[in-house]
């Protein structure tokens, strides 16, 4: 069940803010717009939806079969974002991921964060994303978090927060540069006139970010390999995208098998050697001999190559320890105590339910609160409390009261907005960021990320499987 | 480098695209037997389901071979796997789990040929759209080729894609031929009635080669000279010998490329010799469905052959 999450807030405007007018960002863009022909721009609206279906840029909706292959709706207004601003951000996330790295290393090793007593013991040890087979496993120069997506909401001109960090297997990037293409397709004038940081370089980033973190012992340029569980994954266009930017081959489960303690893929030739693994595929479904036996979708053994230190995995098993929801609580604890800093990007305040006081604050306050399963993702099974019905606060509270633990709380942010384009001109919707961060012997970010907005009115649900769309992200480059 | 997964989807992506061509011409053809025929058109539309392969599966559904019914089963059908709108699919979920060995054109048309089919076989055919649909299938499916041959590399991709597109192509002139081979078989009740007429122009239309058949031979439909057209002719696009003279260009290539032979080259080279016949008559002497029937068995068998020497599985 999920809620419609439609609220009345009064939001920060990121274009126009009711008290000052046109943020300065946004002015040579509202220049242009004030030019154009109405009529014009919702037909660049329908060609943008032709160029998408046409590529094929499409994602699969689980448990709708009519409509398994549907398009992320985009809209054509761009979200703009100063250089200065992408500089404060920069520098916050960098830190973050820094942090998340180090965290990650200590949790698989000497733990000495939970014997400093900053995080509790049992939320690692009960943790089903904790793996233990990672204990004392150095991955290939020393990175467990290759890639990572850190959603970040705003609230006013300056308060930002971090709303989640994406440490496993983060998607979405594939749009953040077909949305880019095609805003350039639609409208190549606009980028002559205004300047926009670049964000076409990231599959190049990234190869050389995967060839960086290269097993020890492999010579030369390694063989990068994307691994995807297939046609029918929701992510598939981006696995193959990815996969077609890098040069690289895009590899199932049953193409791969362990040869003479390296894993190997099949080809018309033969058996070749992979050094490194982008992989798409859950830690659950990677080795059926460590994990879940019944996964067609990983490689048999690769978990022993891995502890050899024969393949890099990315990102590393167990990494999902990190972005848990009921870690994330702990975020500015464990930023403070592996970079000796205060963090730059505030957390949103957060009631872990499992603590007998906290879930007592969040029963008598269901109804202002957004709640989500620590371990959820994509939007389902949480509750906006603020727009949900009295019935719907009701059932879940009786979940809530049943595995407290599963649960977290967060208030109701009245996340920014920014304007959409609609058959009646521009209209207000809510928005969050994914920056996607790159970490091998250096931490790269690429200017923009992925921005995401709920397209119906007052909704604060941004995520694309509850009809959420996406824009281009600008970063001037002021 | 190409997967043994890719090597397999790539070939019968194109399989399939060749497949709902063929399938499209073999309906077209039944149509116009149909049309120009005053008697009962219901043993044409048989003939068309068994030159499609489906005879068993058609019979399981209907019992009566009418336009509609056939129509209906070879193009929307979709529980038949070799209907356009299945092969279509099938072609582009291969073209999706290839799509990095794809140019933005093939993949782009394939979808779009998806797109634009699915659209069209979404409901019944009306009899009066049915000649615009056929158009429609031989449109895309010559767009997805047109692109295919403008933009990519030819490399092992191109042979896999080729090698599919010819043993389907194959397979499919020599089915038609042994379908109508009766018909072919000189006898001399049936010279010079017009009904035989319709009956080798109907072959000839199935393999849209109706009109070029007058370029090379007289105008006159003789039995020798249609068979000696789709088996030896090496300039006929849909020929026998044609098919083989690219499975055996690719399978050198790939051979070339590689390094190394393996036994579905020698399997090539024995049918492309088996193809080299004297003169036409001598098939026909020593039985043209027993010839057409040991070729079918073999081209299926290099399938399976390439399929193992390059580890699509």
């Amino acid at each position: 069940m999920v809620s419609e999450g439609s609220t009345r807030l009064a939001a920060f405007d990121e274009m126009l803010p009711e008290t000052t007018g046109l943020r300065r960002p946004y002015s040579a863009y509202d220049r242009w717009l004030k030019e154009q022909d109405p009529d014009r721009l919702i037909q660049k609206m329908q060609d943008a939806e032709r160029v998408f279906r046409k590529t094929g840029i499409t994602f699969a909706v689980y448990g709708e079969q009519e409509a398994s292959e549907r398009l992320i709706p985009f809209d054509i207004v761009p979200r703009i974002i100063s250089g200065q601003e992408w500089r404060r951000l920069a520098l916050g996330i960098e830190q973050r991921v820094q942090a998340l790295n180090a965290f990650l290393d200590d949790i698989y090793h000497r733990q000495e964060i939970l014997r400093a007593g900053r995080v509790p013991k049992e939320l690692i040890s009960a943790n089903e994303a904790f793996l233990p087979e990672m204990i004392g496993v150095r991955p290939p120069a020393g990175v467990y978090t290759h890639i990572i997506g850190v959603d970040i909401v705003r609230i006013s001109e300056n308060e930002f927060y971090v709303l989640e960090d994406n440490a496993r297997t983060p998607s979405g990037v594939s749009y953040m540069l077909e949305n880019r293409e095609t805003m350039m397709q639609l409208f190549p004038e606009l980028f002559q006139q205004i300047k926009v940081r670049p964000v076409e370089n990231y599959p190049a980033l990234l190869r050389q970010s995967l060839a960086a973190v290269k097993p020890r012992g492999v010579e030369g340029t390694p063989t990068i390999a994307v691994l995807t569980p297939g046609i029918y994954n929701s992510a598939y266009y981006e696995h193959a995208f990815l996969a077609d930017q890098m040069g690289v081959q895009l590899v199932e489960g049953p193409d791969l098998r362990v040869v003479d303690g390296h894993v190997a893929m099949r080809t018309t030739e033969g058996y070749k050697q992979i050094d490194v693994l982008y992989r798409r595929v859950d830690d659950a479904f990677l080795d059926p001999l460590t994990f879940r036996p019944d996964s067609a979708l990983g490689v048999p053994g690769i978990m022993d190559v891995y502890r050899a230190g024969n393949i890099t995995i990315a990102n590393a098993p167990g990494t999902g320890i990190s972005d848990d929801k009921a870690i994330y609580s702990y975020m500015p604890e464990i930023v403070e105590f592996y970079t000796g800093r205060k963090p730059i990007l505030g957390n949103i305040p957060t009631w872990r339910c499992s603590e007998p006081d906290s879930l007592k604050y969040v029963q008598e306050h269901i109804s202002e609160l957004v709640i989500k399963e620590v371990h959820g993702s994509g939007g389902y099974g949480m509750l906006v409390g603020p727009a949900a019905t009295k019935k719907e606060c009701e059932d879940f509270a009786k979940k809530l009261a049943a595995r407290p633990a599963n649960y977290i709380a967060q208030p109701t942010l009245a996340l920014s907005t920014c304007p959409i384009m609609t058959g009646k001109g521009l209209a207000p919707r809510h928005v969050d960021l994914r920056p996607y961060v790159l970490v091998s012997d250096r931490i790269q970010l690429v200017p923009g990320g992925l921005t995401r907005v709920a397209l119906k009115e007052g909704s604060l649900v941004v995520n694309s499987s509850q009809g959420g769309g996406t824009k281009d992200t600008w970063v001037l480059d002021d | 480098m190409l997967l043994g997964r890719t090597a397999n989807g790539l070939y019968w992506m194109n399989r399939y695209i060749e497949r709902a061509e063929n399938m499209a011409r073999l309906v077209d053809a039944g149509l116009r037997m149909a049309l120009t025929r005053t008697q009962d058109a219901s043993e044409e539309w048989h003939s068309v389901v068994i030159s499609a392969g489906s005879d068993v599966a058609f019979t399981q559904k209907y019992s009566e071979f009418t336009a509609d019914n056939v129509a209906d089963f070879l193009l929307r059908d979709t529980s038949n796997p070799s209907s356009v709108m299945s092969s279509i699919e099938t072609a582009r979920n291969n073209a999706r789990m290839v799509r990095t060995a794809l140019t933005r054109e093939t993949w782009e048309s394939t979808n779009e040929a998806w797109m634009a089919l699915k659209r069209m076989l979404a409901r019944p055919i009306d009899q009066r759209d049915l000649p615009s649909v056929l158009d429609a299938v031989k449109r895309e499916t010559a767009l997805i080729r047109g692109s295919l041959f403008g933009t990519q590399l030819r490399n092992e991709i191109f042979d896999f894609s080729q090698l599919g597109t010819y043993l389907e192509r194959a397979d499919n002139t020599a089915r038609i031929l042994d379908v109508k081979y009766y018909v072919l078989l000189p006898s001399i009740s049936w010279v010079g009635s017009t009904l035989d007429n319709y009956q080798w122009e109907s072959i000839l239309r199935s393999v849209s080669a109706h009109r070029s058949y007058r370029w090379v031979y007289e105008a006159e439909y003789k039995p020798t000279n249609i068979a000696d057209y789709l088996i030896v002719n090496a300039r006929m696009p849909r020929s026998l010998t044609f098919c083989y003279r690219f499975i055996l260009e690719h399978l050198n290539f790939l051979c070339g490329d590689y390094g190394a032979r393996h036994a579905s080259h020698a399997t090539a080279e024995r049918i492309h010799a088996m193809l080299k016949v004297g003169s036409i008559k001598d098939v026909f002497d020593s039985g043209l469905h027993e010839f057409l029937g040991n070729f079918i068995a073999e081209n299926t068998r290099l399938g399976d052959q390439i399929a193992e020497d390059y580890r699509f599985y």
